[in-house]
Protein backbone atom coordinates (compact mmCIF):
# COMPACT_ATOMS: atom_id res chain seq x y z
CA UNK A 1 0.00 0.00 0.00
CA UNK A 2 2.86 2.41 0.63
CA UNK A 3 4.47 1.53 -2.69
CA UNK A 4 1.27 1.97 -4.67
CA UNK A 5 0.49 5.28 -3.04
CA UNK A 6 4.07 6.45 -3.09
CA UNK A 7 4.14 7.32 0.60
CA UNK A 8 7.21 7.70 2.75
CA UNK A 9 7.97 6.44 6.28
CA UNK A 10 8.13 2.72 5.48
CA UNK A 11 11.16 2.44 7.76
CA UNK A 12 9.11 3.80 10.66
CA UNK A 13 6.29 1.35 9.89
CA UNK A 14 8.56 -1.68 9.81
CA UNK A 15 10.20 -0.51 13.02
CA UNK A 16 6.93 -0.83 14.94
CA UNK A 17 5.26 -3.58 12.91
CA UNK A 18 5.92 -6.30 15.50
CA UNK A 19 4.64 -4.09 18.32
CA UNK A 20 1.47 -3.32 16.38
CA UNK A 21 1.00 -7.00 15.49
CA UNK A 22 1.24 -8.05 19.14
CA UNK A 23 -0.97 -5.20 20.36
CA UNK A 24 -3.76 -5.79 17.84
CA UNK A 25 -3.26 -9.53 17.71
CA UNK A 26 -3.26 -10.36 21.39
CA UNK A 27 -3.22 -7.42 23.79
CA UNK A 28 -5.77 -4.73 23.03
CA UNK A 29 -9.36 -5.46 23.94
CA UNK A 30 -11.07 -4.08 20.87
CA UNK A 31 -14.01 -5.36 18.85
CA UNK A 32 -14.38 -4.71 15.12
CA UNK A 33 -18.14 -5.25 15.49
CA UNK A 34 -18.30 -2.47 18.07
CA UNK A 35 -15.58 0.08 17.29
CA UNK A 36 -17.02 2.50 19.87
CA UNK A 37 -17.56 -0.10 22.60
CA UNK A 38 -17.15 2.02 25.76
CA UNK A 39 -15.04 -0.60 27.58
CA UNK A 40 -12.55 -1.05 24.74
CA UNK A 41 -8.87 -0.40 25.31
CA UNK A 42 -7.75 2.86 23.74
CA UNK A 43 -4.76 2.80 21.42
CA UNK A 44 -3.18 5.99 20.11
CA UNK A 45 -0.43 5.99 17.54
CA UNK A 46 1.41 9.17 18.42
CA UNK A 47 4.02 8.66 15.69
CA UNK A 48 1.29 9.28 13.16
CA UNK A 49 3.63 9.11 10.19
CA UNK A 50 3.60 5.33 10.59
CA UNK A 51 -0.18 5.27 10.22
CA UNK A 52 -0.02 2.76 7.37
CA UNK A 53 0.85 0.14 9.97
CA UNK A 54 -2.27 0.86 12.01
CA UNK A 55 -4.51 0.88 8.96
CA UNK A 56 -3.10 -2.50 7.96
CA UNK A 57 -3.62 -3.93 11.45
CA UNK A 58 -7.20 -2.63 11.63
CA UNK A 59 -7.99 -4.14 8.24
CA UNK A 60 -6.46 -7.45 9.32
CA UNK A 61 -8.62 -7.34 12.44
CA UNK A 62 -11.73 -6.74 10.33
CA UNK A 63 -12.50 -3.11 11.14
CA UNK A 64 -12.69 -2.50 7.41
CA UNK A 65 -11.87 -4.39 4.24
CA UNK A 66 -8.36 -5.21 3.12
CA UNK A 67 -9.27 -3.72 -0.26
CA UNK A 68 -9.63 -0.32 1.39
CA UNK A 69 -5.89 -0.38 2.04
CA UNK A 70 -5.20 -0.11 -1.68
CA UNK A 71 -6.49 3.47 -1.63
CA UNK A 72 -3.88 4.59 0.91
CA UNK A 73 -2.23 7.95 0.16
CA UNK A 74 -4.12 8.41 -3.08
CA UNK A 75 -6.56 11.01 -4.39
CA UNK A 76 -9.81 11.01 -2.45
CA UNK A 77 -8.74 8.38 0.09
CA UNK A 78 -9.60 8.52 3.77
CA UNK A 79 -6.33 6.77 4.54
CA UNK A 80 -3.95 9.68 4.89
CA UNK A 81 -0.21 9.41 5.25
CA UNK A 82 -0.54 10.35 8.90
CA UNK A 83 -3.14 8.37 10.79
CA UNK A 84 -6.65 9.89 10.78
CA UNK A 85 -9.91 8.73 12.32
CA UNK A 86 -12.34 10.39 9.93
CA UNK A 87 -14.50 7.80 8.19
CA UNK A 88 -12.20 5.02 9.39
CA UNK A 89 -13.51 2.63 12.02
CA UNK A 90 -11.09 1.70 14.78
CA UNK A 91 -8.72 4.66 14.69
CA UNK A 92 -8.99 6.12 18.17
CA UNK A 93 -7.21 9.36 17.51
CA UNK A 94 -5.66 11.26 14.62
CA UNK A 95 -2.06 12.36 14.82
CA UNK A 96 0.72 13.49 12.54
CA UNK A 97 2.22 16.35 14.46
CA UNK A 98 4.47 14.78 17.07
CA UNK A 99 3.97 15.16 20.80
CA UNK A 100 0.18 15.07 20.72
CA UNK A 101 -0.70 11.46 21.49
CA UNK A 102 0.50 11.15 25.07
CA UNK A 103 -1.34 14.20 26.51
CA UNK A 104 -4.58 12.99 24.93
CA UNK A 105 -3.99 9.43 26.12
CA UNK A 106 -3.33 10.70 29.62
CA UNK A 107 -6.61 12.63 29.45
CA UNK A 108 -8.39 9.41 28.49
CA UNK A 109 -6.63 7.66 31.38
CA UNK A 110 -7.72 10.37 33.81
CA UNK A 111 -11.30 10.08 32.59
CA UNK A 112 -11.28 6.30 33.04
CA UNK A 113 -9.74 6.64 36.51
CA UNK A 114 -12.32 9.22 37.60
CA UNK A 115 -15.09 6.90 36.43
CA UNK A 116 -13.53 3.77 37.92
CA UNK A 117 -13.44 2.01 34.57
CA UNK A 118 -10.81 -0.63 33.94
CA UNK A 119 -9.82 -0.34 30.29
CA UNK A 120 -6.21 0.46 29.36
CA UNK A 121 -4.80 3.32 27.36
CA UNK A 122 -1.75 2.53 25.23
CA UNK A 123 0.18 5.23 23.38
CA UNK A 124 2.86 4.23 20.89
CA UNK A 125 5.49 6.91 20.48
CA UNK A 126 8.69 7.37 18.53
CA UNK A 127 12.01 8.11 20.15
CA UNK A 128 12.47 11.29 18.13
CA UNK A 129 9.19 12.69 19.31
CA UNK A 130 10.46 12.61 22.87
CA UNK A 131 12.17 15.85 21.87
CA UNK A 132 8.73 17.46 22.10
CA UNK A 133 8.19 19.21 25.42
CA UNK A 134 4.48 18.49 25.43
CA UNK A 135 5.28 14.84 26.16
CA UNK A 136 7.19 15.74 29.28
CA UNK A 137 4.25 17.84 30.46
CA UNK A 138 2.09 14.75 30.17
CA UNK A 139 4.72 12.50 31.73
CA UNK A 140 4.83 14.76 34.81
CA UNK A 141 1.05 14.89 35.00
CA UNK A 142 0.41 11.15 34.65
CA UNK A 143 2.87 10.31 37.42
CA UNK A 144 1.47 12.99 39.72
CA UNK A 145 -2.05 11.62 39.28
CA UNK A 146 -0.88 8.00 39.56
CA UNK A 147 -2.49 6.95 36.31
CA UNK A 148 -1.44 3.32 36.25
CA UNK A 149 -3.89 2.66 33.44
CA UNK A 150 -1.73 4.37 30.83
CA UNK A 151 1.17 2.72 29.02
CA UNK A 152 3.57 4.60 26.78
CA UNK A 153 5.41 2.32 24.37
CA UNK A 154 8.52 3.81 22.80
CA UNK A 155 9.56 2.51 19.42
CA UNK A 156 13.23 3.06 20.21
CA UNK A 157 14.94 2.52 16.88
CA UNK A 158 17.49 5.20 17.69
CA UNK A 159 17.19 7.00 14.37
CA UNK A 160 15.27 10.19 13.81
CA UNK A 161 14.60 12.43 10.87
CA UNK A 162 18.10 13.39 9.78
CA UNK A 163 20.53 11.39 11.89
CA UNK A 164 20.72 9.09 14.87
CA UNK A 165 19.03 10.11 18.09
CA UNK A 166 22.43 10.20 19.78
CA UNK A 167 23.73 12.68 17.22
CA UNK A 168 20.59 14.83 17.24
CA UNK A 169 19.40 15.42 20.80
CA UNK A 170 20.58 12.52 22.92
CA UNK A 171 17.94 10.80 25.04
CA UNK A 172 20.22 8.58 27.10
CA UNK A 173 20.07 7.70 29.88
CA UNK A 174 16.54 7.31 28.57
CA UNK A 175 15.07 4.78 30.99
CA UNK A 176 16.47 6.78 33.89
CA UNK A 177 14.61 9.86 32.71
CA UNK A 178 11.25 8.08 32.77
CA UNK A 179 12.10 6.54 36.13
CA UNK A 180 13.04 9.92 37.55
CA UNK A 181 9.70 11.28 36.33
CA UNK A 182 7.89 8.62 38.36
CA UNK A 183 7.11 6.01 35.74
CA UNK A 184 7.74 2.27 35.90
CA UNK A 185 10.03 1.34 33.03
CA UNK A 186 10.06 -2.04 31.27
CA UNK A 187 12.56 -2.71 28.49
CA UNK A 188 11.97 -5.27 25.77
CA UNK A 189 13.18 -6.43 22.37
CA UNK A 190 10.60 -4.77 20.13
CA UNK A 191 10.79 -7.55 17.55
CA UNK A 192 10.45 -10.54 19.90
CA UNK A 193 6.76 -11.39 19.93
CA UNK A 194 6.86 -13.57 23.03
CA UNK A 195 8.77 -10.96 25.00
CA UNK A 196 6.47 -8.19 23.75
CA UNK A 197 3.42 -10.23 24.69
CA UNK A 198 4.69 -10.82 28.20
CA UNK A 199 5.75 -7.20 28.68
CA UNK A 200 2.57 -5.67 27.30
CA UNK A 201 0.49 -8.04 29.42
CA UNK A 202 2.28 -7.02 32.60
CA UNK A 203 -0.28 -6.00 35.16
CA UNK A 204 -0.66 -2.37 36.03
CA UNK A 205 1.83 -1.14 38.58
CA UNK A 206 0.44 -1.84 42.06
CA UNK A 207 1.82 1.42 43.42
CA UNK A 208 0.03 3.46 40.79
CA UNK A 209 2.90 4.36 38.50
CA UNK A 210 2.19 4.72 34.81
CA UNK A 211 4.22 2.33 32.67
CA UNK A 212 6.75 3.09 29.98
CA UNK A 213 7.75 0.21 27.72
CA UNK A 214 10.99 0.97 25.96
CA UNK A 215 10.95 -1.33 22.96
CA UNK A 216 14.36 -1.62 21.35
CA UNK A 217 13.77 -1.81 17.62
CA UNK A 218 15.46 -1.57 14.27
CA UNK A 219 14.23 1.01 11.82
CA UNK A 220 13.25 -0.68 8.56
CA UNK A 221 13.26 -4.09 10.29
CA UNK A 222 13.08 -7.07 7.99
CA UNK A 223 14.40 -5.49 4.81
CA UNK A 224 18.19 -5.56 4.76
CA UNK A 225 18.66 -2.46 2.66
CA UNK A 226 16.17 -0.44 4.73
CA UNK A 227 17.47 -1.36 8.16
CA UNK A 228 19.01 1.46 10.19
CA UNK A 229 18.79 3.83 7.25
CA UNK A 230 17.60 7.41 7.40
CA UNK A 231 16.90 7.25 3.67
CA UNK A 232 13.94 4.93 4.23
CA UNK A 233 12.27 7.44 6.48
CA UNK A 234 11.45 9.12 3.18
CA UNK A 235 11.96 6.82 0.21
CA UNK A 236 9.25 4.74 -1.41
CA UNK A 237 10.12 1.23 -2.55
CA UNK A 238 9.18 0.72 -6.17
CA UNK A 239 9.92 -1.77 -8.93
CA UNK A 240 12.83 -4.04 -8.15
CA UNK A 241 13.31 -2.49 -4.72
CA UNK A 242 9.74 -3.28 -3.83
CA UNK A 243 10.01 -6.86 -5.14
CA UNK A 244 13.19 -7.43 -3.14
CA UNK A 245 11.70 -5.93 0.02
CA UNK A 246 8.57 -8.06 -0.32
CA UNK A 247 10.66 -11.17 -0.85
CA UNK A 248 12.78 -10.49 2.22
CA UNK A 249 9.73 -9.88 4.39
CA UNK A 250 7.99 -13.03 3.16
CA UNK A 251 11.08 -15.10 3.81
CA UNK A 252 11.94 -13.34 7.06
CA UNK B 1 -17.44 39.24 33.67
CA UNK B 2 -15.11 36.50 34.82
CA UNK B 3 -16.92 36.01 38.10
CA UNK B 4 -20.29 35.94 36.36
CA UNK B 5 -19.01 33.23 34.04
CA UNK B 6 -17.42 31.11 36.77
CA UNK B 7 -20.48 31.54 38.99
CA UNK B 8 -22.67 30.12 36.25
CA UNK B 9 -20.16 27.36 35.55
CA UNK B 10 -20.45 26.26 39.18
CA UNK B 11 -24.21 25.96 38.81
CA UNK B 12 -23.74 23.97 35.61
CA UNK B 13 -21.18 21.68 37.25
CA UNK B 14 -23.54 21.02 40.13
CA UNK B 15 -26.27 19.97 37.73
CA UNK B 16 -24.02 17.94 35.42
CA UNK B 17 -21.19 15.82 36.80
CA UNK B 18 -19.75 15.41 33.29
CA UNK B 19 -18.60 19.02 33.33
CA UNK B 20 -14.93 19.32 34.24
CA UNK B 21 -12.74 22.40 34.59
CA UNK B 22 -8.98 22.30 33.93
CA UNK B 23 -6.84 25.28 34.78
CA UNK B 24 -3.34 25.98 33.62
CA UNK B 25 -2.38 26.93 37.17
CA UNK B 26 -4.18 30.26 37.10
CA UNK B 27 -7.31 31.64 38.72
CA UNK B 28 -6.05 32.56 42.18
CA UNK B 29 -9.10 33.16 44.36
CA UNK B 30 -11.42 32.82 41.36
CA UNK B 31 -11.59 29.05 41.14
CA UNK B 32 -11.31 28.31 44.85
CA UNK B 33 -15.00 27.79 45.34
CA UNK B 34 -15.30 25.61 42.24
CA UNK B 35 -12.44 23.39 43.38
CA UNK B 36 -13.81 23.10 46.89
CA UNK B 37 -17.31 22.24 45.78
CA UNK B 38 -16.42 19.92 42.91
CA UNK B 39 -13.01 18.37 43.58
CA UNK B 40 -13.70 15.52 41.16
CA UNK B 41 -14.59 17.96 38.41
CA UNK B 42 -11.55 20.16 38.81
CA UNK B 43 -7.98 19.59 37.61
CA UNK B 44 -4.92 21.80 37.77
CA UNK B 45 -2.73 20.81 34.82
CA UNK B 46 0.13 22.96 36.04
CA UNK B 47 1.88 25.49 33.84
CA UNK B 48 1.52 23.28 30.80
CA UNK B 49 -1.06 24.48 28.31
CA UNK B 50 -0.24 21.98 25.58
CA UNK B 51 -0.85 19.12 27.97
CA UNK B 52 -3.91 20.89 29.39
CA UNK B 53 -5.50 20.99 25.95
CA UNK B 54 -4.49 17.42 25.13
CA UNK B 55 -5.89 16.22 28.46
CA UNK B 56 -9.09 18.13 27.79
CA UNK B 57 -9.44 16.43 24.42
CA UNK B 58 -8.88 12.97 25.87
CA UNK B 59 -11.43 13.61 28.61
CA UNK B 60 -13.91 15.09 26.15
CA UNK B 61 -13.63 12.21 23.70
CA UNK B 62 -14.57 9.99 26.61
CA UNK B 63 -17.82 11.86 27.19
CA UNK B 64 -17.00 14.88 29.31
CA UNK B 65 -17.63 18.56 28.70
CA UNK B 66 -14.27 20.11 29.48
CA UNK B 67 -13.54 23.78 30.07
CA UNK B 68 -9.87 24.79 29.89
CA UNK B 69 -8.99 27.96 31.74
CA UNK B 70 -6.09 30.36 31.65
CA UNK B 71 -5.32 33.99 30.89
CA UNK B 72 -4.32 36.01 27.86
CA UNK B 73 -2.76 33.98 25.06
CA UNK B 74 -1.81 30.97 27.17
CA UNK B 75 -4.87 28.76 26.57
CA UNK B 76 -4.97 29.70 22.87
CA UNK B 77 -1.77 30.63 21.06
CA UNK B 78 0.53 28.61 23.30
CA UNK B 79 -1.34 25.43 22.46
CA UNK B 80 -2.84 26.37 19.13
CA UNK B 81 -1.90 23.14 17.41
CA UNK B 82 -3.50 21.09 20.20
CA UNK B 83 -6.68 23.11 19.71
CA UNK B 84 -6.53 22.57 15.97
CA UNK B 85 -5.43 18.94 15.63
CA UNK B 86 -6.66 17.44 18.88
CA UNK B 87 -9.81 19.27 19.91
CA UNK B 88 -11.25 20.85 16.76
CA UNK B 89 -10.43 18.11 14.24
CA UNK B 90 -12.00 15.54 16.53
CA UNK B 91 -15.01 17.74 17.29
CA UNK B 92 -14.17 17.33 20.97
CA UNK B 93 -16.30 19.05 23.59
CA UNK B 94 -13.52 21.35 24.71
CA UNK B 95 -14.46 24.89 25.71
CA UNK B 96 -11.44 27.16 25.88
CA UNK B 97 -11.77 30.03 28.33
CA UNK B 98 -9.31 32.93 28.15
CA UNK B 99 -9.46 35.59 30.80
CA UNK B 100 -8.23 39.06 29.95
CA UNK B 101 -8.95 39.85 26.31
CA UNK B 102 -7.30 42.78 24.59
CA UNK B 103 -5.52 45.13 27.01
CA UNK B 104 -7.19 43.75 30.14
CA UNK B 105 -3.71 43.10 31.52
CA UNK B 106 -2.35 46.26 29.94
CA UNK B 107 0.35 46.99 32.49
CA UNK B 108 1.71 43.45 32.41
CA UNK B 109 3.12 44.00 28.95
CA UNK B 110 3.03 42.59 25.46
CA UNK B 111 3.08 38.91 26.50
CA UNK B 112 -0.26 39.48 28.25
CA UNK B 113 -1.97 41.53 25.56
CA UNK B 114 -4.43 39.22 23.79
CA UNK B 115 -4.91 41.03 20.52
CA UNK B 116 -4.93 38.37 17.80
CA UNK B 117 -6.83 35.53 19.47
CA UNK B 118 -10.21 36.12 17.87
CA UNK B 119 -8.84 36.09 14.32
CA UNK B 120 -6.62 33.09 14.89
CA UNK B 121 -9.27 30.97 16.61
CA UNK B 122 -11.88 32.01 14.07
CA UNK B 123 -9.67 30.63 11.32
CA UNK B 124 -10.02 27.16 12.87
CA UNK B 125 -13.74 27.16 12.12
CA UNK B 126 -14.71 26.76 15.78
CA UNK B 127 -17.28 28.76 17.73
CA UNK B 128 -15.77 32.06 18.91
CA UNK B 129 -17.50 34.12 21.59
CA UNK B 130 -16.49 37.40 23.26
CA UNK B 131 -19.23 38.58 25.62
CA UNK B 132 -19.71 42.29 26.13
CA UNK B 133 -21.31 42.22 29.55
CA UNK B 134 -21.69 40.07 32.64
CA UNK B 135 -25.08 38.77 31.60
CA UNK B 136 -23.77 37.67 28.21
CA UNK B 137 -20.82 35.96 29.90
CA UNK B 138 -23.03 33.95 32.25
CA UNK B 139 -25.50 33.05 29.52
CA UNK B 140 -22.63 32.06 27.24
CA UNK B 141 -21.40 29.57 29.87
CA UNK B 142 -24.74 27.78 29.70
CA UNK B 143 -24.92 27.98 25.92
CA UNK B 144 -21.40 26.66 25.42
CA UNK B 145 -21.93 23.73 27.79
CA UNK B 146 -24.87 22.75 25.61
CA UNK B 147 -23.13 23.36 22.32
CA UNK B 148 -21.35 20.36 20.78
CA UNK B 149 -17.77 20.70 19.62
CA UNK B 150 -14.83 22.94 20.33
CA UNK B 151 -15.55 26.53 21.33
CA UNK B 152 -13.53 29.53 22.40
CA UNK B 153 -14.66 32.24 24.79
CA UNK B 154 -12.71 35.38 25.59
CA UNK B 155 -13.63 37.12 28.82
CA UNK B 156 -12.49 40.67 29.35
CA UNK B 157 -11.69 42.08 32.73
CA UNK B 158 -14.08 44.97 32.26
CA UNK B 159 -17.57 44.78 30.90
CA UNK B 160 -20.64 46.84 30.22
CA UNK B 161 -22.20 45.62 33.47
CA UNK B 162 -25.39 43.80 32.66
CA UNK B 163 -27.28 44.82 29.56
CA UNK B 164 -29.98 42.16 29.71
CA UNK B 165 -33.39 43.26 28.54
CA UNK B 166 -36.49 41.99 30.31
CA UNK B 167 -37.26 38.43 29.30
CA UNK B 168 -34.34 38.31 26.89
CA UNK B 169 -33.06 34.95 25.69
CA UNK B 170 -29.36 34.58 24.82
CA UNK B 171 -28.37 32.65 21.73
CA UNK B 172 -24.93 31.87 20.34
CA UNK B 173 -24.67 33.46 16.91
CA UNK B 174 -27.48 35.94 17.48
CA UNK B 175 -26.45 39.57 17.90
CA UNK B 176 -28.27 41.74 20.43
CA UNK B 177 -29.53 45.17 19.50
CA UNK B 178 -28.90 47.31 22.56
CA UNK B 179 -29.86 50.60 21.01
CA UNK B 180 -31.97 51.43 17.97
CA UNK B 181 -30.80 53.91 15.37
CA UNK B 182 -30.54 54.50 11.64
CA UNK B 183 -27.69 56.96 11.16
CA UNK B 184 -24.94 54.44 11.74
CA UNK B 185 -24.48 50.99 13.33
CA UNK B 186 -21.81 50.31 15.91
CA UNK B 187 -21.06 46.58 15.99
CA UNK B 188 -19.16 45.61 19.10
CA UNK B 189 -17.56 42.46 20.40
CA UNK B 190 -16.11 41.89 23.88
CA UNK B 191 -15.94 44.09 26.94
CA UNK B 192 -15.26 47.20 24.87
CA UNK B 193 -19.04 47.27 24.54
CA UNK B 194 -18.94 49.66 27.51
CA UNK B 195 -17.07 52.22 25.36
CA UNK B 196 -19.42 51.63 22.45
CA UNK B 197 -22.47 52.37 24.59
CA UNK B 198 -20.82 55.55 25.88
CA UNK B 199 -20.00 56.56 22.32
CA UNK B 200 -23.58 55.95 21.22
CA UNK B 201 -24.79 58.23 24.01
CA UNK B 202 -22.35 60.96 23.02
CA UNK B 203 -23.37 60.61 19.38
CA UNK B 204 -26.99 60.92 20.36
CA UNK B 205 -26.23 64.23 22.01
CA UNK B 206 -24.65 65.32 18.74
CA UNK B 207 -27.81 64.36 16.90
CA UNK B 208 -26.50 61.08 15.49
CA UNK B 209 -28.65 58.07 16.33
CA UNK B 210 -26.41 55.02 16.40
CA UNK B 211 -27.70 51.48 16.41
CA UNK B 212 -25.65 49.34 18.78
CA UNK B 213 -25.23 45.63 18.13
CA UNK B 214 -23.48 43.45 20.66
CA UNK B 215 -21.95 40.81 18.42
CA UNK B 216 -20.92 38.51 21.25
CA UNK B 217 -20.42 35.66 18.79
CA UNK B 218 -17.92 36.26 16.02
CA UNK B 219 -18.31 32.76 14.68
CA UNK B 220 -20.93 31.94 13.57
CA UNK B 221 -21.52 35.56 12.66
CA UNK B 222 -25.08 36.87 12.75
CA UNK B 223 -25.29 37.62 9.03
CA UNK B 224 -28.92 38.68 9.23
CA UNK B 225 -28.18 41.36 11.82
CA UNK B 226 -25.32 42.70 9.69
CA UNK B 227 -27.53 42.70 6.61
CA UNK B 228 -30.24 44.64 8.42
CA UNK B 229 -27.69 47.12 9.71
CA UNK B 230 -26.37 47.70 6.20
CA UNK B 231 -29.84 48.06 4.68
CA UNK B 232 -31.36 50.16 7.43
CA UNK B 233 -28.56 52.41 8.64
CA UNK B 234 -26.08 54.85 7.19
CA UNK B 235 -23.02 52.68 7.59
CA UNK B 236 -21.05 50.33 9.80
CA UNK B 237 -18.39 50.78 12.45
CA UNK B 238 -16.96 47.62 13.95
CA UNK B 239 -15.29 47.85 17.36
CA UNK B 240 -13.00 45.28 18.91
CA UNK B 241 -10.12 45.38 21.37
CA UNK B 242 -8.09 43.33 18.96
CA UNK B 243 -6.15 43.69 15.75
CA UNK B 244 -8.24 44.92 12.84
CA UNK B 245 -6.93 41.97 10.85
CA UNK B 246 -9.31 39.07 10.68
CA UNK B 247 -11.44 39.61 13.75
CA UNK B 248 -14.91 41.12 13.97
CA UNK B 249 -14.24 43.81 11.37
CA UNK B 250 -12.79 41.25 9.01
CA UNK B 251 -15.71 38.87 9.50
CA UNK B 252 -18.28 41.61 8.87
CA UNK B 253 -16.42 42.87 5.80
CA UNK B 254 -16.10 39.37 4.36
CA UNK B 255 -19.80 38.77 4.75
CA UNK B 256 -20.80 42.11 3.26
CA UNK B 257 -18.63 41.82 0.17
CA UNK B 258 -19.50 38.22 -0.57
CA UNK B 259 -23.20 38.71 0.02
CA UNK B 260 -23.21 41.89 -2.07
CA UNK B 261 -24.61 43.80 0.88
CA UNK B 262 -22.36 46.83 0.69
CA UNK B 263 -22.46 49.43 3.47
CA UNK B 264 -22.54 53.03 2.33
CA UNK B 265 -19.50 53.52 4.54
CA UNK B 266 -17.47 51.17 6.70
CA UNK B 267 -14.77 51.57 9.31
CA UNK B 268 -12.98 49.20 11.66
CA UNK B 269 -11.95 50.36 15.11
CA UNK B 270 -9.20 48.18 16.52
CA UNK B 271 -5.47 47.80 16.90
CA UNK B 272 -3.50 48.80 13.81
CA UNK B 273 0.00 49.16 15.16
CA UNK B 274 0.95 45.54 15.78
CA UNK B 275 2.28 44.94 19.27
CA UNK B 276 2.24 47.45 22.05
CA UNK B 277 5.60 48.08 23.63
CA UNK B 278 4.22 50.61 26.08
CA UNK B 279 2.19 49.55 29.06
CA UNK B 280 -0.65 51.10 30.97
CA UNK B 281 -4.15 50.59 32.22
CA UNK B 282 -6.76 49.20 29.87
CA UNK B 283 -8.34 52.66 29.57
CA UNK B 284 -4.99 54.24 28.81
CA UNK B 285 -4.08 51.74 26.10
CA UNK B 286 -7.51 51.94 24.53
CA UNK B 287 -7.01 55.66 24.25
CA UNK B 288 -3.44 55.33 22.96
CA UNK B 289 -4.45 52.90 20.26
CA UNK B 290 -7.64 54.58 19.15
CA UNK B 291 -10.26 52.30 20.64
CA UNK B 292 -11.78 54.49 23.32
CA UNK B 293 -15.09 56.28 23.31
CA UNK B 294 -13.68 59.29 21.49
CA UNK B 295 -12.15 57.16 18.73
CA UNK B 296 -15.45 55.33 18.26
CA UNK B 297 -17.32 58.63 18.06
CA UNK B 298 -14.83 59.89 15.48
CA UNK B 299 -15.16 56.73 13.40
CA UNK B 300 -18.95 57.00 13.53
CA UNK B 301 -18.85 60.64 12.45
CA UNK B 302 -16.58 59.71 9.56
CA UNK B 303 -18.97 56.99 8.47
CA UNK B 304 -22.01 59.27 8.74
CA UNK B 305 -20.26 61.94 6.66
CA UNK B 306 -19.06 59.47 4.04
CA UNK B 307 -22.48 57.92 3.90
CA UNK B 308 -24.07 61.30 3.30
CA UNK B 309 -21.69 61.95 0.42
CA UNK B 310 -22.49 58.57 -1.07
CA UNK B 311 -26.21 59.21 -0.81
CA UNK B 312 -25.82 62.60 -2.51
CA UNK B 313 -23.72 60.96 -5.17
CA UNK B 314 -26.36 58.29 -5.79
CA UNK B 315 -29.14 60.86 -5.82
CA UNK B 316 -27.17 63.05 -8.23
Amino acid sequence: MTSRGGSSHIGAVLSMADIIAVLYGAVLRVDPERPNWPERDRFILSKGHAGAGVYAALAERGFFSLETLSTHYQDGSNLSGHVSHKNIAGVEFSTGSLGHGLPVGVGMALGAALDGRSHRIVVLMSDGECDEGSNWEAILFAAHHRLANVTAVIDYNKIQSLKSVAETVALEPFADKWTAFGWRVLEVDGHDHDALLETLHTAADPTGKPTCVIAHTTKGKGVSFMENSVLWHYRTARGEEFANAELELLNG
Amino acid sequence: MRDAFIGRLEALAEANSRILLITGDLGFGVLTSFEKRFPRQFVNAGVAEQNMTGLATGLALDGRIVFTYSIGNFPTLRCLEQIRNDAAYHGANVKIVAIGGGFSYGALGMSHHATEDLAILRALGITVVAPGCDWEAAEAATALADRPGTCYIRLDRTSAGSTALVGEHFQIGRARMLRPGTDVTLISTGGILSQVLLAAETLSQLGVQARVLSMHTIQPLDDAAVRSAVMETGGIVTVEEHTVHGGLGGAVAEYCLEAGVIPKAFRRVGLRDGFSAIVGSQDYLRQQYGMDERAIVDAAKHVVAASARTSVGVAG
